[in-house]
């Protein structure tokens, strides 16, 4: 393999991986061939299922049972040969040499992959160690060094704290340095953001790239954000169904993308940097007026002594939905977004403030005071879309009786008349009525959102609160969700508080944005202006974090950092 | 991109999805199958599941039949068998030419007298076989207490002679028939124990999970205060405080409740966790939010998504019943003679000398208390794996 240029430090060959199921064999991973450079940064990308975490695991051969490499060679630069990773056993003495040592590996879930009942410097020397074959005191010096390397702040002090001391973004610095600790020269990096948020993303990736500019690794970068792509990579791969559809340079897969499935995944990224309603809708009065809306958890009453501390989820927040209007809520995790959402639906009872809404016949009611039958006929007016696409439908229920539930309950439809409804609102939201006798395991994530959006239709509503409703989707099925969403707005007139931590969604998606940081509202106004010119300093690092799916115009290294003051 | 990329990438854009090779052909169309066909599914792979399964069935179908399989009845005393040891079959027996004839046999006893210890023992007699056959008529009995009938599946052809396949006991009975018999009351008091534990672990642990608060802080302190009640002395104690005079079906009521009183609080935790973490699911959300009463809530919509598991945890309680009521009988404070169980059945092999002398009475009635509690162990593992939606 000596025809191989000098900066090749890994080189996969014609890889295959499949997995041998109880009915069928899966080809997750199909004649799969790409080089990692030494300095570059190579982003394999594709949405859920397409092969891309299953081929970086293969390549230090972690792939579990019943996963096996059908064929192919990774070839390994080894001094002046190579050695082909695909013919050692999986568990054998010369794996193990590679692993860490030659190619270092950062895992998605910065929560599990870090020992509870460890301190993090013992975890990360533990790894020193193995490698370098340090003394104890050594070790502790180089984790130190390591630690202040992926800019962990005050490193002497944060080696005897544990993972739950440590915030996410944190816990991912930790992990890189554990990475980090054999010196490899290959880095793998499989999703290393996609569980933190847009801002601790940003200087996350910062670090992996500073890192791995300083060091002069190649590196392996998994991920389904055409916009981390855009900001990191040098060379991309496109995969879909276990095989490369296309790759190349960065510039030119974004530029001047042959695939077709590749410029759809573009397309579908690309939508959501406009926005995709017309102009300021909404009648003159608001159909929905929230004012210095609270809520204060309580701190756990001790047996002895005083109160723990009372933790405020929400404070003082105000705004106004109106009529046909889509209001985003936007904020990080813990900003107290969800919360706000139930309080309005009084799943969680506000601790402060008024909701008042205008029912149909222009009465205006206050929606803290209602009782169960006032809540009742409240909630057929405001309905919830959740999250999780898997977790809000009920798997023992057929999609009839999911989306028919809430008109029988109502006692709105029964027998045929129920039948026709239901079959009505399938149609609605783009299903197959025959599909109706189904359960919901039969429909893949975007068919059960779907469901759970003709569920919340079924009682006529004129409001929809969607809760992330479109964060656990891929992509392409996201941006068919929101569209549908929007034509459903159009033909029915609906409003929509949209609660979401994806700008982008919610600059396509929204009229009007509300951003949330600790609690409170900190910016409140049309989608266009929050995005451009925002004026809070929050808004604007919240807003420039967010990494923009064009390499010509990197917006996230060039970004605006918000100094946190508490 | 070269052009045979770009050949193979054309390939690759009419693909709808992941690429597979199927190794047999699925007989269904997986979408309409239910959630209940899909944990049957996931059972009958499981090889050893089905055959503790098949076990369990055939014990409680032995207890259902009974008297039509027991070639005696269980209280039958035939005091000059006393400790008769088992008679092995033989497929030929002599017939009136003196010629071997196709035909089953047991052989007769032959008596000897030992003269120190003036013990009698038994010998085979192969010379004077005992002819014996399937669906014979033997002593009468009702089955279930309702139909008169006198076929035993199998015995000797004339009721008369002596027919021991396990040996006898200490008054001459046929060990097998008790064994039978016992079958029918074990396996029983199992499942009324179970039942009376369910409605007990149901209803509590759904109130606990459900509304939490002050009832479940009530309902958990209850389950602690009975779960740390010495198991052995609380038994003895009620069950000593049965009057003697009860009749055999009150006493084995009573013990029944005085099993299960214990049972209970391992399925009320499971329920309450159960609930606890369903009441918080999207989807009871969302159901809450259709407007669905706490009726509804419960039971169209958690207690269907925990039947399975309830069923799973059911399945392995019943063994420990079984065991209950066994250690209670062997220690002479549950069932009573004449009422039959293993623990009953258990009973008389307590000391080393019978044992010594005949120990078939220790052996087939622990065999069947292993077997039953190891089968159900068996079968509720599988189906808790079956029935766990994140299995396989």
């Amino acid at each position: 393999m000596s025809e191989l240029p000098e900066q090749v430090l890994l080189a996969v060959r014609h890889l295959s991986v499949d997995f041998t199921l109880r009915t069928h064999v899966l080809h997750a991973v199909r004649d799969v061939s790409f080089d990692l450079k030494r300095g570059t940064t190579t982003c394999l990308v594709g949405e859920s299922g397409s092969g891309k975490s299953v081929s970086s695991r293969a390549l230090l051969r972690l792939v579990d049972r019943p996963g096996r490499i059908t064929q192919g060679e990774i070839l390994l630069r080894d001094g002046a040969g190579f050695t082909d990773l695909a013919q050692l056993p999986p568990a054998g003495r010369a794996i193990r040499a590679v692993r860490g040592k030659r190619i270092g590996l950062i895992f998605q879930e910065p929560m599990s992959s870090l020992s509870p009942v460890h301190t993090i410097g013992s975890q990360i020397a533990e790894a020193v160690r193995l490698h370098t074959g340090l003394d104890r005191r050594a070790a502790r010096l180089r984790v130190i060094e390591l630690l202040r390397h992926v800019e962990i702040a005050d490193p002497g002090r944060m080696f005897d704290r544990y993972a739950f001391e440590f915030s996410g973004g944190m816990r991912q610095r930790a992990i890189i340095a554990m990475a980090l600790a054999g010196e490899p020269d290959i880095l793998i990096a499989d999703e290393p953001t996609t569980a933190l948020d847009v801002t601790t993303q940003a200087e996350i990736l910062d670090l992996i790239k500073r890192l791995q500019a300083e060091r002069g690794m190649a590196m392996l970068l998994i991920t389904h954000d055409m916009g981390i792509v855009a900001e990191v990579a040098d060379e991309v791969a496109v995969m879909r169904f276990g095989r490369i559809v296309e790759q190349g340079p960065v510039d030119r897969i974004f530029h001047d993308a042959e695939h077709p499935y590749t410029r759809r995944l573009l397309g579908a990224t690309r939508k959501l940097e406009q926005s995709g309603v017309a102009g300021r809708a909404g009648s003159a009065e608001p159909i929905l007026s929230v004012r210095g809306l609270g809520k204060v958890f309580p701190g756990r009453r001790q047996w002895f002594g005083s109160k723990g501390g009372d933790f405020r989820a929400v404070q003082d927040a105000s705004f106004d939905l109106y009529a046909g209007e889509s209001l985003g809520i936007v904020g990080e995790s813990g900003s107290g977004k969800t919360t706000l959402g139930r309080m309005i639906l009084r799943t969680i009872e506000p601790s402060e403030g008024t909701i008042e809404y205008r029912q149909r016949n222009g009465r205006v009611i206050d929606v803290r005071g209602l009782g169960k039958e006032g809540l009742r006929a409240y909630h057929r007016d405001v309905r919830l879309v959740f999250q999780d696409p898997f977790a809000s439908l009920n798997p023992r229920l057929t999609v009839k009786q999911v989306i028919g539930d809430p008109l029988a309950i109502a006692g709105l439809a029964q027998g045929r008349g129920l039948d026709r409804r239901v079959a009505e609102l399938m149609e609605l939201v783009g299903l197959d009525p025959a599909a109706m006798e189904r359960y919901p395991h039969a429909f893949s994530g975007g068919q059960r959102q779907r469901i759970g959006i003709a569920r919340a239709l079924a009682l006529d509503p004129r409001i929809i609160i969607a809760d992330e409703a479109t964060s656990a989707l891929d992509v392409s099925i996201r941006s068919q969700i929101l569209d549908l969403l929007l034509e459903l707005q159009q033909r029915l007139g609906l409003s929509y508080l949209f609660i979401a931590h994806d700008i982008s969604v919610v600059r396509y998606f929204c009229h009007r944005v509300a951003v949330m940081h600790r609690g409170r509202i900190v910016e409140i106004g049309e989608a266009a202006r929050i995005c451009s010119a925002p004026v809070e300093p929050y808004t604007r690092s919240l807003i420039s974090a967010v990494p923009n799916p064009d390499p010509r115009a990197k917006r996230m290294l060039h970004r605006h950092r918000f100094a946190e003051t508490v | 991109m070269s052009e045979s990329a770009l050949l193979a990438a054309s390939v690759a854009e009419d693909e709808e999805g992941p690429a597979l090779t199927a190794l047999r052909r699925s007989r269904k169309a997986a979408a309409s199958i239910g959630p209940w066909r899909l944990i049957a599914g996931k059972l009958a792979r499981q090889r050893l599941a089905m055959a503790a399964g098949a076990i369990v069935l055939l014990l409680y179908l032995i207890g259902a039949f009974a008297e039509f399989l027991a070639p005696a009845l269980p209280d039958t005393a035939r005091p000059q068998y006393t400790f008769a040891p088992p008679q092995p079959i033989s497929l030929y027996r002599k017939g009136p030419d003196g010629k071997p004839v196709f035909g089953l046999s047991v052989p007769t006893y032959r008596v000897s007298v030992d003269s120190v210890a003036l013990r009698r023992t038994f010998v085979p007699d192969e010379t004077r076989p005992v002819p014996i056959g399937f669906f014979v008529r033997g002593p009468a009995y009702r089955l279930w207490g309702l139909i008169p009938l006198e076929t035993h599946l199998i015995g000797p052809l004339s009721p008369s002679q002596p027919f021991y396949l396990l040996g006898a006991d200490r008054l001459g009975r046929d060990v097998l028939s008790r064994m039978i018999f016992g079958t029918r009351i074990s396996m029983s008091i199992g499942l009324a124990g179970v039942a009376v534990s369910l409605i007990l672990g149901i209803v509590l642990g759904a109130l606990s999970g459900f509304y939490g608060g002050w009832v479940d802080t009530l309902i958990q302190r209850l389950i602690e205060v009975v779960s740390a009640m010495p198991t052995i002395p609380l038994w003895l104690g009620l069950a000593a405080a049965i009057p003697l005079t009860w009749s055999p079906a009150s006493v084995y009521f009573v013990i029944t409740l005085i099993v299960s009183l214990l049972g209970w609080t391992s399925l009320a935790r499971e329920v309450r966790g159960r609930f606890l973490a369903l009441r918080n699911e999207d989807f009871v959300t969302a159901a809450r939010l259709d407007g669905a009463s706490e009726k509804r809530l419960i039971f169209r919509h958690i207690l269907p998504s925990l039947t399975s598991h309830i069923l799973a945890v059911v399945t392995l309680a019943v063994p420990t019943m079984i065991v209950a009521e066994t250690s209670l009988s062997f220690l002479g404070i549950g069932l009573k003679p004449p009422v039959v169980s293993w623990g009953v059945l258990l009973q008389d092999a307590q000391n080393i000398r019978t044992v010594a002398t005949a120990p078939w009475l220790l052996i087939w009635p622990a065999l069947a208390v292993v077997a039953a509690v190891l089968a159900f162990n068996f079968f509720g593992d599988g189906l808790r794996d079956a029935a766990d939606p994140y299995g396989e």
